[in-house]
């Protein structure tokens, strides 16, 4: 992100720490003899080579497998596999039932704006002087860390009718006793709010980083002019972390879209809560359609990579300059 | 520019190169398994792969080993139990490393056995001694041999259903709902447990089919007919759990069942009844003597639906084992699936009925001899051909996820009448019958 580079605080200290009068220049060197260069061409290559060697074997080659599949009626285990030509795709785009579990996502959708809101809010609060800071910062990214299976386990207790929602809410004498995932809003709302709960650690992490690398200066000098909270949040902040905060919208969209673990472990895709990724999944493990699956997953990506770069095209990327 | 097209050109050779070795995989060699002949020369280290982690761990599967090594004393026999059986195993088929003996997964189709597994005799021999050979039957060699066979049926709880005044199986579905309604009146208990969330349990109403009609042509009957047809097994099996659910016989959140719970509270008479196999009986009556219930109140009861007068019980094969093609001691590996299926007293331990023809019942189904329940051993030559129809159709009925969609259906969780779920069903059964027909 070369954007980055004009707050970065550490490159204005180093402008003023340059003495004015540049050194003089050291003569130049003599030419080396050939072995030398070939040496220091091949340098950088030999630090690259470990992870080239792993994003290749790792990334690449994966991928590159699973376009060759999606051409093909593989069933995932058969020796044999035929080179069907864009059947699969053809298939996909002939299904539209396939496509209707993108409703599913407009609930993470939903809840992902929530989610964006909800960090921007606690990252700007916790980042001016506040009793406790760290301990918030904290408990706020804590979820984060956590396993996605343990927290599909611990949210399926937390949901269950009589379990710790109901007796939380009994707490407060609401006498409640539903079946939070019985009907299909019900349990998406459950589930969004369950993702909602893990990730917004990360939205703030990522917030409260881009707000602290904005000069503490402008607050001051923006004081004296009168501003208060809100116009330092409106003037100096939310300029400044534009590209984080459009990084953060870019993940939440693509992750809407390709929701998987939470609710696989939690409900398996029952009652309405299938997602485009539990689609694919069964259709390659429980339907032996590898090839099928491949195909869909390459569609998938697509859709991705066409809504990333819709929205750059939009919202285009401007460089951030508050000074 | 130049270097990004050098790029796209190697991840096409990548993918070229990289689909090029899928397809080399596993040549057809058409090996044989021998039993040995004589046992104390039989030597190697076989590796057993298996589904049953909870007896591998808990040691039992060791006692098994140890008691075969008496009879095949050079014989080493490791056990790698997986949890996720039939996921891990499918993917490590795609190499050569898939142990010596196995459980042969689901996903592998009928007609390529022979390119995986070794022999182990003909059909027309091994026929005579054992159930289900023609379970692994490709042309007329056996791949396989299973441990032991089973049967679907209701575990109930005998205290709960007396307390509500049903002492006699049920002979048709509707005294079926009128049972577990008086259960759901006059008592506490949960007439009927879904195991909605741990979705496998739901799949055992496919084996519903041959136990309504009673004809051991049942499978045959899937792949040629419409099983969703009025009348025809799994309708009425369908219709039965949607009634069931539609009725509200079930738990009040199917969504969040819970599998091991649902065992001490099925013996402690908190639930009446649940659809399952044959094999779940040990499990319920191990887990009543934990809770300090009685396991004697566990009862098994087989589908209410009679034929002239008698209940049908479909008699199947659970996993089938199998020695690896490419197994190095493939007479180990031979004298250990034979002696596992037939001299372990695997079967025996889990109340299961064995694979021998000559071996008497076990007593968890005595009350299906007194009953003069009639067992039926479904023929299977189209087995492979329903799998096939299952995945080109996208039905899942080996799967959870169309019970789970009936059953919220039923619940009104989801939008619709039972005729146009099954009518969809059948539509899409039979489509599927077309294209891989031809």
């Amino acid at each position: 992100m070369p954007h980055t580079r004009t707050t970065d605080p550490s490159h204005a200290v180093k402008k003023v720490a340059r003495p004015s009068t540049a050194a003089p220049r050291p003569p130049a060197p003599r030419r080396a003899p050939r072995k030398v260069r070939l040496w220091r061409k091949l340098t950088p290559w030999l630090f690259l080579a470990a992870p080239l060697v792993l994003l290749i074997t790792f990334t690449y080659a994966p991928v590159a497998n699973m376009l060759a599949y999606s051409f093909t009626d593989w069933d995932g285990v058969s020796p044999e596999l035929s080179y069907i030509g864009a059947d699969n795709y053809i298939e996909i785009f002939t299904r539209p039932e396939l496509f209707q579990v993108f409703f599913v996502s407009g609930y993470y959708l939903a809840a992902s704006a929530i989610q964006i809101g909800v960090a921007l809010y606690f990252a700007t609060i916790l980042s001016f002087n506040i009793r406790f800071r760290n301990l918030f910062k904290g408990i706020l990214f804590f979820p984060y860390l956590i396993n996605g299976v343990a927290i599909g386990f611990v949210f399926l207790y937390f949901f269950q009718d009589g379990g710790t929602l109901d007796s939380v809410l009994a707490l407060f004498g609401h006498e409640s006793d539903r079946a939070w995932l019985g009907t299909s809003t019900s349990a998406n709302i459950s589930l969004a709010s369950v993702s909602v709960w893990r990730y917004t650690g990360l939205n703030f992490v990522l917030f409260l980083g881009a707000i602290q690398s904005i000069p503490g200066e402008l607050y001051e000098a923006a004081e004296l002019d009168g501003a208060n909270r809100w116009h330092q949040f409106r003037y100096i902040i939310a300029p400044g972390i534009r590209p984080v905060l459009s990084l953060s919208v870019i993940l939440s969209i693509s992750g809407s879209l390709s929701v998987f673990e939470i609710p696989y472990i939690m409900t398996g895709g029952a009652t309405g809560t299938e997602t485009f990724v539990i689609q694919t999944v069964k259709l390659a493990f429980q339907f032996n359609k590898t090839g099928l699956a491949s195909a869909a997953a390459v569609v998938l990506l697509l859709i991705i990579l066409a809504v990333t770069w819709l929205q750059r095209r939009l919202v285009p990327d401007d460089r951030v300059d508050l000074v | 520019m130049n270097h990004r097209r050098t790029l796209t050109g190697t991840l096409v050779a990548a993918a070229l190169l990289a689909s090029g070795c899928t397809g080399s995989g596993g040549s057809s060699k058409g090996a044989d398994a021998k039993a040995p002949d004589d046992p104390a020369q039989v030597s190697g280290t076989i590796k057993v792969l298996t589904h049953r982690t909870d007896i591998v761990q808990d040691g039992t599967m060791k006692k098994y080993a140890d008691t075969f090594n008496k009879t095949y004393p050079k014989v080493k026999v490791e056990f790698e139990a997986l949890t996720d059986y039939e996921a891990e195993v499918k993917i490590r088929m795609n190499t050569e490393n898939y142990g010596d003996v196995l459980m042969i997964p689901g996903v592998i189709k009928k007609n390529d056995y022979p390119k995986f597994f070794a022999s182990l005799g003909t059909e027309e021999e091994l026929g005579k001694k054992y159930r289900f050979t023609d379970f692994t039957t490709v042309d007329g060699k056996v791949y396989g041999q299973t441990t032991n066979g089973g049967t679907p049926g209701f575990v109930y709880n005998k205290k709960v259903w007396a307390e509500a005044g049903v002492t006699d199986w049920p002979t048709s579905p509707s005294e079926f709902l009128t049972a577990l309604k008086a259960i759901k009146s006059k008592t506490d208990a949960v007439p009927y447990y879904t195991n909605f969330a741990a979705q496998w349990p739901l799949t055992s109403w496919t084996y519903v089919d041959g136990s309504v009609s009673c004809d051991n042509a049942a499978t045959t009957r899937l792949a040629e007919g419409d099983p969703w047809a009025q009348g025809e097994d799994l309708r009425v099996g369908d219709t039965l759990l949607y009634d069931i659910v539609k009725q509200g016989l079930i738990e009040k959140d199917p969504t969040t069942t819970n599998w091991e719970g649902s065992k001490p509270r099925l013996a402690k008479g908190e639930i009446a009844t649940a659809w399952l196999g044959s094999w779940a009986v040990l499990q319920f009556r191990q887990a009543a003597e934990k809770a300090g219930a009685n396991p004697d109140d566990i009862g098994f009861m087989p589908f209410p639906a009679q034929v002239d007068g008698t209940f049908c019980a479909v008699l199947s094969p659970d996993y089938s084992q199998a020695v690896n093609i490419n197994s190095d001691h493939k007479e180990a590996a031979r004298a250990w699936i034979d002696w596992f299926s037939t001299e372990s007293g695997y079967a025996d331990d889990n109340l299961l009925p064995s694979i021998r023809k000559d071996a008497p019942l076990p007593e968890a189904l005595k009350p299906y001899e007194d009953a003069g329940v009639k067992l039926i051993e479904l023929d299977d030559a189209k087995g492979g051909l329903v799998k096939e129809i299952d995945s080109a159709s996208e039905v899942g009925l080996y799967g959870p996820a169309y019970r789970q969609d009936l059953v919220d259906l039923a619940r009104g969780a989801k939008d619709g009448s039972l005729d146009d779920f099954l009518a969809d069903l059948s539509e899409r059964w039979t489509e599927a019958q077309k294209s891989v027909g031809s």
